[in-house]
């Protein structure tokens, strides 16, 4: 073997160690995914049947069911969504069809990065601060989501935008040619064909929501509360502040350990679903799409 | 401009011809009213999306505003050196302390473990994806890391809590596993995926000529990917590690479950030297507003000490953004593929 073939067979073996050892990296954060999915549901899965989940919670959340967080839940993320995504929408359309290159742009998606970077826990500081203290909303459903549709606004925003760009230029050159105003072209041609992209973004806009647990914890989310909230001001029970409480503020936290793992497996059930949801839909829009 | 029918259509052609009469002319003052009606209907559109495109803008200065807004009554109060410097963080006692010190070093600490953890563990994996992997393996991993994202971070503390608490407490011997370092275990795998999905995205984003280059040179793969695309990609790589950074900074559930929350300062001393350690209970200061906002009375000096926690929080992650923001947008259009 001369060397030059030797050397070669070194660095080829190089290559297979080294890559080899970043793939060992991409193997753990895998694994450790799915082990986490693993402990919950295993530790979960038996707790959760009919009763568990449209029970309230008795005998001091030892028993019982998450009823009351589930439509908490529900609640706040349908709100957070009704007020942000139409909100988000205009402005990816204003970002995407009307605005032109500029200083203003630039300085509007650096804004809208920098929303997106913004601790969860500020928000719910400034939600506190704004809704409930100063506007004198307290701390109740409306508050919750007004915090949390502004912290999913910058979500929405670039979900929809990148829905816009997917519509080909050819579509509005040719609703233009036909005489079409610009409005007309974007609401009769652009709108139809990113309206689906825009849903899916939305959906994962919502099941980010869904998980949230900082912002509510300030802004309206309650420890224990048998009743379901019946109007905009009441407080509400939320999921994960449920899980929160039952892991860290319980008197017996052993005792309810199999309920928290339950709760846990449920809102990671609610929020992946919401998740595979999007990701199926996305991909039946590109099968569908022809252009 | 209403749907053109016949009737618009044959007024067109009217109007085409030269204008005879009135009945003609009449015509064409309602086309130019027409058209003036729907210009000027554009033009309200336009503006209104405008507003609403700048609602981001306002959004930010808004939160800006109202933060510093709050934290000034507190400002007045306490000396920002005592905020600073005091080790004695009491706000509720009768005998109040500002002092956020500990809560500081706390976040400091945490976060450097989280980052000395993740940095690597996350590069390599990005490096793996981007140069080694098949491309089916690529399309699989890219959609669970997404889902890793997208984890509620309540869960993650459930499972530092449940598990990685007592395996710590284990390991060292420890009467209670929740201390900095198993905070830091979290924060690092919650700072896994956006790591790795803008630093592969950086190494993608590499053109192909350089990788092609150094192949036809007689590099190896493992080559390309360490003297060329690495260092290539090394801005976009930087940007994805401080965003990643302010991910681990202003991440608060999960923290506030995992690391113990003592307001100790989190310093051991070894020789009489204080140094700082990640092997005992600490606070961060996200965990701290979660702590107690929820039920302190609003208008106290309390209050509006946690608002300048807020702001610090904001100002920390504001200046990540934007430098990262900076870093990757010269960094496209330095490897602009053309």
């Amino acid at each position: 073997m001369t060397e030059m073939e030797r050397n070669l067979r070194n660095k080829k073996i190089a290559e297979k160690v080294y890559f080899s050892m970043c793939g060992l990296f991409m193997i753990l954060t895998i694994a450790v995914l799915f082990w986490i999915l693993y402990d919950v549901a295993s530790k979960g899965y038996s707790t959760i049947n009919w009763t568990f989940l449209t029970d309230r919670p008795r005998e001091q959340m030892t028993a019982g069911g998450i009823w009351p967080a589930i439509v908490g839940t529900f609640y706040v993320a349908s709100l957070t969504i009704i007020i942000s995504v139409p909100v988000g929408i205009t402005s990816a359309i204003y970002l995407n069809e009307y605005a032109s290159k500029g200083t203003l742009v630039r300085v509007i998606r650096l804004s809208i990065r920098n929303l997106s970077g913004v601790p969860s826990i500020v928000y719910g500081l400034f939600g506190l601060g704004l809704f409930a203290a100063t506007l004198g909303l307290g701390t109740s459903l409306i508050s919750a989501a007004l915090t949390l549709s502004i912290m999913s606004l910058p979500w929405v925003i670039t979900a929809s935008e990148e829905a816009l760009k997917a519509v080909p230029q050819s579509f509005r050159e040719g609703g233009l040619a036909l005489g079409a105003t610009k409005w007309q072209m974007i609401r009769q041609l652009v709108l139809p064909n990113a309206i689906s992209g825009m849903a899916t973004g939305s959906i994962l806009a919502l099941a980010r929501a869904t998980g949230e647990t900082a912002p509510i914890i300030l802004t309206g989310a309650a420890f224990f509360l048998p009743a379901l909230p019946t109007s905009l001001s009441d407080r509400f029970m939320a999921m994960p502040y449920h899980l929160y409480i039952l892991a860290t503020q319980h008197m017996s936290p052993a005792q309810v350990r199999p309920i928290a793992y339950a709760t846990a497996l449920v809102l990671i059930a609610m929020v992946m679903g919401l998740n595979m949801v999007a990701i199926i839909w996305r991909y039946q829009i590109r099968k569908k799409q022809t252009w | 401009m209403a749907k053109l029918d016949e009737a618009d259509f044959y007024k067109i052609q009217v109007q085409k011809q030269p204008a005879v009469g009135t009945s003609s002319r009449k015509m064409q003052d309602d086309l130019t009213q027409q058209s003036i009606k729907s210009n000027l209907g554009n033009f309200i559109l336009e503006k209104f999306f405008l507003i609403c495109g700048m609602l981001s803008i306002f959004v930010l200065l808004l939160i800006l505003y109202f933060l510093l807004k709050n934290s000034w009554p507190a400002l007045q109060e306490v000396r920002i050196s005592e905020f600073i410097f005091g080790q004695r963080w009491m706000p509720s006692s009768p005998n109040p302390g500002f002092g956020a010190l500990p809560l500081i070093l706390g976040s400091i600490i945490i976060t450097v473990g989280a980052l000395l953890m993740a940095v690597p563990w996350s590069l390599a994996a990005a490096v793996y994806l981007g140069e080694a992997a098949p491309r089916l393996i690529r399309e699989i991993l890219k959609p669970v890391i997404e889902v890793l994202e997208i984890f509620p971070s309540v869960v993650l503390g459930f499972i530092a809590l449940v598990v990685v608490g007592p395996f710590i407490a284990r390991v060292f011997n420890l009467s209670s596993g929740l201390i900095g370092l198993t905070g830091a275990i979290v924060l690092a795998i919650m700072a896994l995926p956006t790591i790795i999905s803008i630093s592969e995205d950086a190494l993608n984003s590499v053109p192909k000529d350089y990788k092609e280059a150094a192949i036809a040179l007689g590099a190896t793969n493992w080559e390309t990917a360490r003297y060329v695309s690495i260092p290539a990609a090394s801005s976009g790589i930087v940007a994805a590690v401080m965003l990643g950074f302010g991910r681990v900074v202003g991440e608060t559930m999960a923290v506030l479950m995992a690391a113990g929350n003592a307001l100790d300062m989190p310093l051991k001393e070894i020789l009489n030297i204080p140094v700082p350690t990640l092997m005992q209970s600490m606070r961060t200061l996200t965990a701290t507003i979660a702590i107690e906002a929820s039920d302190v009375p609003w208008g106290s000096t309390h209050y509006h000490a946690l608002f300048v926690i807020g702001v610090v929080l904001f100002v920390i992650t504001f200046l990540v953004n934007l430098v990262s923001d900076i870093m990757l947008s010269r960094f496209q259009e330095v490897n602009r593929n053309d």
